[in-house]
């Protein structure tokens, strides 16, 4: 379109999950890290790996694929934690690979289809189409809602 | 705009300035003689006037100088300090705080001040605020050794000249003491500071010539003089001077104020009006070496004082948490120089953790700071309250020294404050119902604190009329927190416990204070959400005790790690009670729950690797290792694969995302940098 909107671009981290590409705002993530011993807390839902150590400070981990639904798979060389802020909260999610930093102009942003591999569509901000590659961007504050965890915490109660 | 920066300290020095003076208008208010508790409370008001009006807070500034003025005159003996007069000072400090409160919150710090303004002109200008002026029965019992009675060679002004007749009048000896130091004498400066030691110890030094500071900075030749009021004879204090070195001579010379005084062109007819307390004569040098020593003391408090810096609570939070990275690096080393067998390493390694060790108590100390900083407002506030509802309540505060984390501190006053008004309200009865028990008029009240393991124990206890029993329950059952069924099988101790109950107040009246319910119920929350509990105990007839018992810190606590299967969990010390080791034959069955037979009591089993879902990595074994923990009176047992040792950790939040996460209250981090959960033993007990 204009000029003027290609200005407006965001900056995001791009991550893999399977065999789709992700992408999270860079002003959301503090760092990434490698993975590292997570431990256990029991009594949570299934996707909360645990908390790990992050430079002091205790952080509890996500493993994304558990979260949407998609099959797990064991750790390896490229697994990578990514930390990211919402409001008052960190939080690490478990991906496959953390693999790029790109600029998405906004004009490219689509809204998102009903359904993405396997994700609802409101955990997801949009999806940008990128030449070849198929960004899929995250709602961070909707993944990381605390009362999903309560909500799936009963249903599992119930189940 | 560039004033805001300083707002914050102005601020805090404020209060700081204005809790000093009520301290030492507590003190003056006890022994009403004292000059160097006026002093001090001088400083404070001179220091808050010069802060208030550097800051443009004019009304602020105006009522500490009318303040100012009146003490004053208490210090140079113009005014008596009497309770009237104490009162109403105490009222321009209230006054002053609400407007350091005011500016606090961001107003402007103005108010109404008009009342006390003119009742602290009429004490300046030496009007009675009742007509009582005390009579001046003062006999001149001057006792001078007129002998040696030469010429003075000292000129002394107005207030000098008050205060020589005084003394003179007490029975003091006024001395004029000429000291020549020897030429070859190196330090000065330091022979006249011993000098005017040896004179503190036995007088009180009215005037030296050149002055004080003309002294230390030794701008004077060989001699100096100093007036000296004791009551040792002047031979004494001349032999007491020369045991001090490199000092020349010493003339001690007499003198009669009063014929000094009609020698003096000047005549003070003044002193005549002046309003002297009887007792003033009768207190002779025994008081004299009480204010001494207290003068000694609050200049060491002063030396300390000076010593010490403001830091943010945050950077030493900061501070801890880069503190227990380095604990885990170090951890780390000492795997490197255990797989590496070098020799030189592990040694440097070890002395490495012998300092942070050491490191890390000081920065658990530094957050530690004595109940004294909320103790120090209560005499004030007991005093205000007592009068309010006309009773007399001495307030005794033991263990003001006792150390708490900061966090503890800042989060106990209110709860503190609901007790003692509690006791002076209900507990302590009028001067007139404790006459008719035959109690004295005065009723105690003692605020104690102490250490006793992990925990700190605060006591506000009463010798009042105790808790009713029969009261306490009419109105529990009144509001339906107990049904009139089990009114009987209660005990004492339970039926005190229903006064923390919310809604419940056995006072017959509503006051100001106290009654409306709420309170009791408060303080139990605010405690208990401090991670400590609160109980009563009382005698009819005799008082009541509140005991409140707090962890010593908030962000440190000991824990016994343990293992279950292979993941590590942590055991609050404070819930243990011990630990025990039982073979699978001791293990009993009641209605589907596995129980021991622990010292007589019946003990309910949790496994923890069944209640935490924790994958089995171990075999099962016959013997179990079991954690016996309590809740109040519960008890329960569990179950875990093997300890590994009592430690001290540092409590950490599983952060904002896993809020109320079910049996676990926190987590830490271990020397290997992994993360271990704290089991909080409160909700395991049903």
């Amino acid at each position: 379109m204009s000029e003027s909107n290609l200005v407006n671009e965001i900056k995001v981290i791009v991550f893999q999950l399977k065999d789709e590409e992700y992408g999270v705002e860079v002003n959301q993530v503090r760092s990434i890290e490698r993975m590292q011993h997570i431990t256990r807390v029991p009594r949570t839902p299934d996707f909360v790996k645990g908390v790990i150590n992050l430079r002091g400070v205790v952080t509890p981990i996500i493993e994304l694929r558990n979260r949407f639904g998609i099959d797990e798979v064991e750790s390896n060389d490229s697994t990578r934690i990514i930390i990211v802020a919402v409001g008052d909260m960190e939080v690490g999610l478990i991906v496959d690979a953390a693999n790029d930093v790109v600029d998405i102009p906004n004009d490219i942003i689509e809204p998102p289809p009903e359904v993405v591999g396997g994700i609802e569509a409101e955990y997801l901000r949009g999806v940008a189409k990128m030449e070849k590659r198929l960004l899929i961007l995250l709602n961070l504050a909707k993944v990381l809602n605390p009362k999903e965890i309560k909500e799936i915490k009963s249903i599992e109660a119930n189940g | 705009m560039e004033k805001n920066q300083y707002l914050d300290m102005f601020i805090d020095e404020s209060k700081e300035h204005l809790q000093a003076m009520n301290d030492h208008l507590l003190k003056l208010e006890n022994s009403p003689e004292n000059v160097a508790i006026v002093n001090e409370i001088f400083r404070s008001a001179h220091t808050l006037k010069g802060m208030a009006a550097t800051m443009g807070f004019e009304d602020l500034a105006s009522l500490t100088h009318i303040m100012e003025n009146v003490l004053d005159g208490i210090r140079n003996h113009k005014i008596s300090v009497t309770s009237e007069i104490l009162d109403v000072v105490f009222e321009s400090v209230d006054d002053l705080e609400a407007m350091v409160f005011s500016i606090a919150g961001g107003g402007d710090g103005r108010r109404n001040v008009t009342k006390v303004v003119s009742q602290l002109e009429k004490i300046e200008k030496g009007e009675s605020l009742k007509e009582k002026q005390l009579k001046e029965n003062l006999s001149s019992t001057v006792e001078l050794n007129t002998s040696e009675q030469t010429s003075t060679t000292e000129t002394y002004d107005d207030f000098e000249v008050t205060v020589l007749t005084q003394a003179t009048e007490q029975g003091f000896h006024v001395n004029q003491i000429h000291i020549s130091l020897r030429e070859d004498c190196i330090l000065k400066a330091a022979r006249v500071f011993m000098v005017f030691e040896v004179l503190e110890q036995v007088g009180e030094i009215i005037k030296s010539t050149p002055t004080v500071d003309v002294l230390e900075e030794e701008n004077f030749d060989y001699d100096f003089t100093v007036t000296l009021i004791t009551k040792e004879s002047s031979e004494d204090v001349k032999n007491r001077i020369l045991k001090v070195s490199e000092i020349e001579n010493v003339e001690v010379t007499a003198i009669d104020i009063n014929t000094y005084k009609s020698t003096s062109s000047a005549d003070q007819p003044k002193e005549e009006n002046l309003p002297v307390k009887e007792d003033l004569v009768e207190e002779g040098s025994p008081n004299k070496q009480t204010v001494k020593k207290e003068t000694n003391q609050q200049e060491k408090a002063n030396n300390s004082a000076s010593k010490t810096i403001r830091v943010n609570i945050e950077r030493l939070d900061i501070l801890m948490n880069l503190f227990e990275e380095l604990v885990i690096d170090r951890g780390r080393l000492e795997q490197i120089a255990r797989d590496l067998k070098s020799s030189e390493l592990t040694e440097t390694v070890e002395h490495m953790s012998r300092i942070s060790g050491d490191l890390q108590n000081i920065i658990l100390n530094m957050r530690m700071v004595p109940v004294e900083q909320v103790f120090n407002r209560f005499p004030r506030m007991v005093r205000g309250l007592a009068k309010d509802l006309k009773k007399r309540v001495n307030l005794e505060i033991i263990g003001a020294e006792t150390e708490l984390d900061r966090t503890v501190i800042d989060e106990i006053g209110d709860p503190l404050v609901h007790l003692l008004r509690n006791s002076i309200d209900h507990g302590v009865e009028t001067p007139q119902q404790r006459l008719s028990v035959g109690k004295t008029e005065e009723g105690n009240i003692t605020l104690r604190a102490y250490h006793s393991g992990n925990h700190v124990f605060i006591e506000v206890s009463d010798d009042g009329a105790g808790i009713n029993r029969e009261k306490v329950l009419k109105k529990a059952i009144q509001n339906g927190v107990v049904t009139k069924e089990s009114e009987k099988s209660l005990t004492d101790r339970q039926v005190f416990e229903l006064l923390f109950a919310s809604g419940l107040s056995t006072a017959d009246q509503i006051t100001d204070v106290s009654g409306r319910g709420v309170g009791l119920d408060v303080v139990k929350n605010k405690i208990e959400s401090l991670g400590g509990n609160v109980t009563v105990d009382s005698v009819l007839g005799e008082g009541t005790t509140f005991s409140i018992q707090l962890p010593l810190t908030l962000s440190i606590i000991s824990v016994m790690l343990v293992e279950v299967q292979s993941e590590k969990y942590a055991i609050p010390l404070s819930s243990i009670i011990e630990t025990a080791i039982v073979k699978d034959e001791d293990i009993l069955a009641a209605h589907n729950q596995k129980v021991i037979d622990f010292r007589g009591s019946v003990v309910p089993l949790i496994n923890l690797t069944d209640f935490f879902d924790v994958p089995r990595t171990r075999e099962r074994d016959a013997y179990h290792s079991i954690v016996i923990v309590r809740k109040g009176e519960k008890m329960a047992g569990l179950v875990v694969d093997s300890f590994i040792g009592q430690q001290e950790i540092v409590l950490k939040s599983l952060g904002n995302y896993l809020t109320n996460v079910f049996a676990i209250s926190g987590a830490t981090i271990l020397g290997d940098g992994q993360v271990a959960l704290i089991v909080d033993c409160n909700a395991l007990i049903k």
